[in-house]
């Protein structure tokens, strides 16, 4: 059985530790503000600039000052603050912003994101999506396993014009969860693989591996954590 | 110090000429100038490259100057709220330079700051990088994007003092305090305008030395895009 997307959110908010600076993406990564392990408190960073977003305003005390990155009303929280928009994305640039949690129309096994743009069919931009995933050290994508057409949307290559070149850290889609391992070399001294390696480490009840390999174009390694089911 | 102008019409006067750069302010309908901006549309000033996070909404903030067919190139990030936008450009009558929001943000700073080019990360292998320099550093590949200067800048504070010294109101801050640096020439509208002395120094975010005009902003109803709210729990229980 698919995880819904309250469960995917709760599974994205498990690795979030007490105060995090966490930016969160419109759709399904919403939902991961209210699906936080107990106990745990993020500070939520809306790139319009603001940090310590709260929920949204009750009615009647609605806003229009006050937004978030969508566009939506909402509140600021006790120990929030306000800056500009070149102060916002330099703190997402540096590096500061801990983790971005956004949606996605492809990702390619190598980490290689596509969200912002079908040529031809949809002109909007990319807003700061592509600020986000370059800068941000952890970059977690919440995704459908496939695209409404039934075709895969965790790929080889990613057909759609890139948001960032090898940025994704971590895929949760309705049916699995993938990490990327990127081995940059770095001080390891191995001198060999720089290829992210995309690894199948967590299925949703009841999904077999037969399901996953028909609805994932790339290929992947197996390194099952959590209720893995055999097929 | 004579910043302070009669009306938004008056504000613009003897700086407006087809061709020219607008920097505005503004997220969404969040904080933009929309009196300046209706001023600029009744001046009739055409072929204008307009540089903004956004580009308002079909009948509201820059929507009106796309409306008006005034606009030759915009300059922005996200422009998806703006259906009268998507048709001019997909029959080639508006041409659309998409920057990432942070890589706009920073032009904007950068160009107010007399930095003509920076390195990002930001686009790298992406269409918003090709063609453009790359250099690495630290082992790592960087793009070079451009410093922007607008022949005039627009720009909608809360309170301002007839100095030209700014403060802003929660998100409606957003893309202003920079573009406020990165006009040749700044005008801008506030909803309250006190005398100098009546703003606290340390609240400043803007100071006066970017402002060359400022104009009363009118008293209308901010508009709201998604308005979004929690229902209030009940307030008695039984």
């Amino acid at each position: 059985m698919a995880w819904t997307r309250e469960q995917m959110a709760a599974i994205a908010a498990e690795e979030l530790n007490d105060g995090d600076y966490v930016n969160l993406g419109i759709g399904i990564p919403t939902l991961v503000a209210n699906n936080l392990p107990e106990g745990v408190r993020v500070v939520l960073q809306s790139e319009n600039g603001l940090l310590g977003m709260g929920p949204f305003p009750f009615e009647g005390e609605e806003d229009a000052d006050l937004i978030n990155a969508g566009k939506q009303t909402v509140t600021v929280l006790p120990g929030g603050s306000i800056f500009d928009s070149a102060t916002s994305f330099g703190m997402i640039r540096g590096g500061h912003v801990k983790v971005a949690i956004l949606g996605a129309m492809q990702v390619a096994g190598n980490g290689d994101l596509a969200n912002w743009t079908i040529p031809g069919k949809m002109v909007k931009g990319m807003g700061g999506a592509m600020d986000l995933v370059a800068g941000t050290p952890r970059v977690v994508v919440l995704t459908e396993h496939v695209a409404k057409d039934g075709t895969p949307k965790i790929v080889t290559e990613c057909t759609l014009p890139l948001t960032g070149q090898g940025v994704v850290d971590r895929i949760i889609s309705d049916l699995a969860v993938f990490d990327l391992y990127k081995d940059d070399g770095g001080n390891q001294g191995d001198g060999g693989d720089h290829h992210p390696r995309l690894v199948l480490t967590r299925l949703a009840p009841g999904v077999t591996m037969e399901e996953i390999r028909e609805k994932t174009q790339a290929s992947f390694d197996i390194r099952l954590e959590k209720e893995g089911v055999a097929a | 110090m004579a910043k302070l102008r009669a009306t938004p019409a008056s504000a613009l006067q003897d700086i407006l000429h087809d061709g020219m750069t607008l920097a505005v302010g503004g997220f969404g309908l969040s904080g933009i100038p929309a009196d300046l901006i209706d001023a600029v549309r009744d001046s009739g000033v055409r072929d204008l490259t307009v540089v903004s996070n956004n580009m308002g909404v079909d009948g509201k903030g820059l929507g009106v100057l796309i409306e008006a067919g005034q606009v030759r190139k915009v300059v922005a990030s996200y422009v998806g709220e703006n259906r009268l936008f998507a048709e001019q450009y997909l029959s080639g009558r508006l041409e659309v330079e998409f920057t990432p929001q942070g890589t706009l943000a920073e032009r904007l700073r950068a160009g107010g700051a007399g930095i003509p080019a920076f390195y990002t990360r930001t686009g790298v292998g992406a269409v918003v990088a090709e063609g453009k320099p790359h250099e690495e550093f630290d082992g790592k590949l960087y793009v070079r994007e451009r410093g922007i200067v607008a022949d005039v800048a627009l720009v909608h504070a809360h309170t301002a003092d007839t100095d030209g010294n700014l403060s802003y109101r929660y998100t409606a801050r957003n893309f202003n305090p920079v573009v406020a640096t990165a006009g040749a020439v700044t005008i801008v509208e506030a909803e309250v305008i006190v005398e100098p002395g009546v703003l606290d120094p340390n609240h400043v975010v803007t100071p006066g030395v970017y402002v060359q005009r400022l104009v009363q902003a009118s008293n209308r109803v901010k508009d709201i895009e998604q308005r979004t709210v929690r229902p209030r729990r009940e307030a008695v229980s039984a």
